[in-house]
């Protein structure tokens, strides 16, 4: 049995549906990230099969427990890294991680923990003096302190600097290798790239794509983008685009070509712009990234 | 296979758990101890002896230093439990203990048997110095029956303190809640002053509809000495415990473990 199915998972906040319809599974010792913009549900579904949240309706099952009524011996197997969450100032953090390690019924060994997230020097400070990339590995480590078989990692990336993201992700692939089974919330592509086997993208509560970060990327594989900017005479721009082969998009001042067709689509817009003589300015022909296929499936709202 | 850690251990851990955040606390530590402490030392040097008869006279600590252990005893339970709650909440950390197996009831009694502890060690404190420096007496007959309504007089306060965690919004108007509702009712409480002798009808009032007056004269019956006879106080007793019972169900009603949404703490964590 995989050791998370979710099926039809619903949750209503009043009127707003937050999570409508999810279904996926993720499997023992797998990586799997949700992945969406800000409010897309993400945090409110991983919160429900963590326990902290009741759901509207649907099927949830959690190392072959539901959530809602798992009490304490479901909560003594997984850990938990929410968004934002404090710890006590007036602790260090060896003392931190002896009293929520004191909860479970198995705990990893407290040395092994400090190195896992690199705290081993840190461990005797108490933790108001510590900045907030070391309180985000602490956050982690009190997840992995009862040796959970499922980590939730909600967003644990998000406000670190650049170098601060890379030892956050060495530590997660470093898990991974250890076999723990990691459920994970992002809104950031490379990180997903990074970290997961396996993708599920979110948007507006409902699964929008999943699939492994390349075969996402397949979906539009065979595209071409070709991108410049607005020219001054944009009526006739419009007349052209019925017969370019692709779909194009304008915004802030840049017109996006899709297409299949490159040479030929290329070959109609440059012969277009010398007719009348308009400049492509900017011009640009790419193959999609992985932002662009995110972008795509979610889309465009990403700054919402 | 491991079995899962006794209630009991579990209880203990938490208890020593609350009381070394309180300890390592300066705020909450000079609100509980110093403060009643200072009026205590304070009430020392304004007021001398009381004449009772000719030639017999009684320490004036005789009848405020009890009062002042009800208070230390009320500040350790419903204002530090209320506070601390309320912080704890908005800063995420009940949240982060609902995502442990700790089951809920353990936490709670953590946090009750911790205010307790420092309530004993609060009003044991004010009574050796009452006794150490203004000579108050005690009738080591009345030890139980002080024990007894001391202790319902903690639980019953702290199950308030839980209330007054449920009620305030966040960890910031916790303390002025806590503050706004009992310094006034110390007033007219026999804490500060004796309001024993024909108060005001709306200060006596005050003092007999909340439950620290009848906390404060139940507790100082047993150290009265003009009494006769029994020192237990039934009808006051059973008044605390009302209190106490008004106060667990409002934690039942309304005690959430989440912050609330866009509460102000947000700003205040990422110091």
């Amino acid at each position: 049995m995989p050791t998370v199915v979710v099926e039809n998972l619903v949750k209503d906040y009043g009127t707003l549906r937050a999570v409508d319809g999810l279904s996926f599974t993720v499997e023992q010792g797998e990586v799997v990230a949700l992945l969406g913009p800000n409010g897309a549900g993400k945090s409110t579904a991983v919160e429900i099969l963590e326990g902290h949240r009741t759901r509207t309706s649907g099927q949830v099952t959690v190392l072959g427990a539901d959530p809602a009524t798992g009490g304490a011996a479901f909560r003594d197997r997984i850990g938990i890294v929410l968004q934002e969450c404090g710890i006590e100032r007036e602790l260090t953090i060896t003392e931190a991680l002896n009293h929520y390690g004191a909860c479970y019924t198995r705990t990893r060994p407290l040395d092994e923990v400090l190195e896992l997230t690199g705290l081993t020097d840190l461990a005797d400070r108490r933790t108001h003096q510590l900045s907030g990339g070391q309180k985000r590995r602490i956050d982690l480590a009190l997840g992995l302190i009862g040796d959970p078989e499922l980590l939730f990692l909600d967003e644990p990336t998000t406000g670190f600097d650049p170098s601060a993201r890379r030892q956050a992700w060495d530590m997660v692939r470093g898990l991974r290798t250890l076999g723990t089974t990691i459920l994970l919330t992002s809104h950031y592509m490379d990180e997903v790239e990074a970290l997961a086997d396996r993708v599920l993208v979110i948007n507006q509560g409902k699964l929008v794509a999943q699939g492994t970060p390349d075969e996402l990327r397949a979906g539009i594989a065979d595209t071409t983008l070709v991108r410049f900017d607005q020219p001054a005479n944009g009526g006739t721009v419009q007349e052209l685009f019925g017969d370019l082969t692709g779909t194009a998009t304008a915004a802030n001042n840049r017109i996006e070509i899709r297409t299949t067709n490159p040479t030929g689509d290329l070959h109609r817009l440059t012969d277009w712009a010398l007719k009348h003589d308009q400049e492509l300015g900017h011009l640009e022909v790419t193959r999609p990234t992985l932002e662009d296929v995110y972008l795509d499936l979610i889309g465009g709202d990403e700054n919402e | 296979m491991n079995k899962r850690p006794s209630s009991l251990k579990l209880l203990a851990n938490q208890i020593g758990y609350q009381n070394r955040r309180f300890r390592r606390n300066v705020m909450a530590a000079f609100f509980t101890l110093a403060f009643p402490l200072m009026f205590l030392l304070l009430f020392g040097a304004l007021f001398e002896g009381v004449d009772i008869a000719p030639g017999v006279e009684v320490a004036a600590a005789q009848f405020y230093a009890p009062g002042l252990a009800v208070f230390a005893a009320v500040s350790a339970t419903y204002t530090n439990i209320g506070i601390s709650t309320a912080i704890s909440r908005d800063e995420g950390i009940l949240k982060r203990t609902r995502g442990t197996p700790l089951p809920p009831w353990i936490y709670v009694g953590g946090v009750v048997g911790s205010g307790i502890v420092l309530a004993a060690f609060g009003a044991a404190l004010m009574l050796t110095v009452g006794v150490l420096a203004y000579g108050i007496e005690f009738d080591w007959a009345n030890l139980v029956p002080a024990v007894l309504t001391f202790v319902l007089g903690v639980a019953s306060f702290s199950l308030l303190g839980l209330a007054l965690a449920s009620v305030a919004n966040s960890g910031q108007s916790a303390p002025a809640l806590a503050q706004a509702t009992l310094l006034p009712v110390a007033f007219a409480s026999n804490i500060f002053i004796s309001v024993r002798n024909d108060p005001p009808a709306w200060l006596g009032l005050l003092g007999d509809i909340f439950p620290l007056k009848a906390f404060a004269d139940a507790f100082f019956a047993c150290f009265d000495p003009f009494r006769q006879g029994s020192v237990y106080e039934p009808w006051l007793l059973l008044r605390i415990a009302a209190w106490g019972v008004l106060g667990a169900l409002v934690f039942w009603r309304k005690f959430t473990w989440e912050p609330a949404v866009g509460g102000p703490t947000r700003s205040r964590r990422r110091r």
